[in-house]
């Protein structure tokens, strides 16, 4: 049976799994103590429950529970990671490598601490999305402290080659941080084996809630700390002050579990249905994958329908499929996919991608379904698109001087 | 962002999708926006040389829907107009009839722009002065 919509951009946010729900609701209202009251059983009933959903947490990635630093999600891990280093290390160096393809959350931070002093080093991809590692040893100075990249990316989903980068960074006495929010939960992320020093996620994207993820910060080998980005009560080892997000902590726990119990079976299916949907797109004629095939999520495709534009082409079907595209005709600047225009695609290309996240509820008949819809309107679309036309009659659309607005 | 039922409508059923023999002196073509921008239209004119009058459009358009309905919606105000009448077409008749939001109307301003640059293909292929317009730089 045909369920619609049908939902493909869970790299957007995922559903909650209704295991995880269920575990969270006695939190929200019998069991709804104060983590930090130490006098009462309602305040040792939720600290049971958060250190219960701590050890879930860490378990996923490898870690000990002391090195787990609950925070409202991905983009508070990015801020207290990098900045929470930058502060703490100030008198080591002021030197930060990160790449042109990561989240705003990592950007933004950097471009932040540049104003504060900060020297950024921003490396640009490969064509296929990967950084490339003799520019990143290359990149390392005196005044290196910490090197922030992705584990994969959330656009085209490529899985950076974060053993050799930690490998680097060991090297030359600098911290590796790595916002592994798209790898969490859906392929194994281990902080020991993959030598890494600070780590940043979230619930959302691995069907948990939304407000609650965490930071992964070393404590031996080399013991790393962060300066607190918030004042307050201490919480967290005095790295993250504010009271526990009880009911979210313990939803965040139960998906992590899940996910580290799951992955191995969910993993095939869904990569199946990844690959069985390329295929078919790619089927149609001048349809490109944008990032590296082969190191990348198994539950992510992004594709370029040359000549068509992105949004126009979800237009055609996004009332029945939930879909994101690289073009950002919405947005007041036009500019579309910075992530796209890394690897060095031209903007018309970055202007005609899709990109598809699936997940742990997407079914064989909803991407049978999104490859016949997507299909015939690109078709459609293209028999309205001048660019189409000129491209069939052989005209070299760069020869053609455009009115730039 | 939800789109209004007059654009939903003209990207679903668009009206005069095609293309006109550029070559003939009565067919005027303005090719305007620029695929990197996301947006390109080409919308073309057929003039009665005898009355003046546009006897037909076509559009042909890359981008989002806002900007195939503002096309689709020029070429059928187009047709039945004097180049003189379609020389007044405002952007902002379009986007009052299509009710775009904000973020869109520069899709209206490229119609616009489109429909001038027509004009003006067609006077210069006759041998008239190629009329000025004001820059909108809405975009």
């Amino acid at each position: 049976m045909l369920k619609l919509p049908v939902y493909l951009d869970n790299n957007a946010t995922t559903p909650m799994d209704p295991r995880v729900l269920e575990t969270m609701l006695p939190y929200f209202t019998e069991h709804f103590g104060n983590a930090a009251s130490r006098n009462h059983p309602f305040g040792w009933e939720a600290e049971s429950a958060v250190d219960y959903a701590r050890e879930q947490v860490a378990q996923l990635i490898g870690a000990d529970p002391k090195e787990i630093i609950f925070t409202s999600g991905a983009t508070e891990g990015d801020n207290l990671g990098i900045k929470g280093i930058f502060e703490m290390y100030a008198a080591k160096g002021n030197h930060i490598i990160t790449a042109t393809t990561e989240h705003k959350a990592v950007l933004d931070t950097c471009k932040h601490l540049e104003k504060l002093g900060a020297d950024v080093t921003y490396l640009q991809v490969k064509a296929d999305g990967l950084i490339d590692l003799a520019e990143l040893e290359a990149a390392i100075k005196p005044t290196t402290i910490l090197i922030s990249i992705m584990y994969a990316n959330n656009e085209i989903g490529v899985i950076q080659p974060v053993k050799e980068i930690s490998t680097i960074a060991k090297r030359h006495g600098v911290l590796f941080f790595t916002d592994a929010t798209q790898a969490v939960g859906k392929i194994t992320v281990n902080v020991i084996e993959d030598g890494i020093d600070l780590l940043t996620f979230t619930a959302h994207k691995m069907y948990g809630p939304k407000g609650i993820g965490a930071l992964y910060v070393r404590r031996k080998n080399p013991r790393v700390k962060v300066t607190a980005q918030m004042d307050g009560g201490g919480h967290e080892r005095s790295m993250r002050s504010g009271t526990l997000n009880v009911p979210g902590i313990v939803g965040f726990g139960k998906a992590c579990e899940l996910c580290r119990l799951e992955m191995e079976e969910d993993t095939k299916r869904i990569s199946a249905l990844r690959d069985k949907l390329e295929t078919a797109l790619l089927k149609v004629e001048e349809a490109y994958v944008n990032g590296n095939r082969e190191h990348r999520l198994p539950h992510v495709a992004n594709i370029s329908f040359k000549h068509v534009e992105g949004e126009g082409l979800l237009m055609g079907f996004n009332k029945n499929i939930a879909l994101s595209s690289g073009s950002a005709c919405t947005s007041a600047s036009l500019e579309p996919s910075y992530v796209l225009k890394a690897l060095g695609l031209g903007d018309d290309l970055a202007h005609s991608s899709l990109r598809f996240g699936l997940g742990r509820f997407t079914t064989e008949e909803q991407i049978d379904y999104t490859v016949e819809q997507i299909t015939n309107t690109v078709l459609k679309l293209r028999e309205m698109s001048p660019l189409w036309e000129m491209y069939k009659e052989g005209i070299d659309l760069n020869s053609i001087e455009w009115a730039h607005h | 962002m939800a789109y209004s039922d007059k654009v939903i409508d003209h990207y679903s059923n668009p009206k005069n999708v095609g293309t006109l023999d550029k070559s003939k002196k009565t067919v005027g073509t303005g090719l305007v926006g620029a695929p990197e921008c996301g947006d390109v239209m080409r919308l073309q004119i057929e003039v009665d040389d005898a009355t003046g009058m546009i006897t037909d459009a076509k559009f042909k358009t890359f981008g989002c829907g806002s900007a195939i309905a503002s096309s689709s919606l020029a070429t059928e105000w187009l047709k039945g107009k004097t180049v003189d009448q379609a020389v007044a077409i405002d952007n902002m008749d379009i986007v009052e009839e299509l009710n775009l939001p904000p973020v869109k109307i520069h899709c209206s301003v490229l119609a616009e722009d489109a429909i001038k640059a027509a004009i003006n293909d067609y006077r210069k292929k006759n041998g008239l002065e190629e009329l000025a317009f004001e820059e909108k730089g809405v975009h």
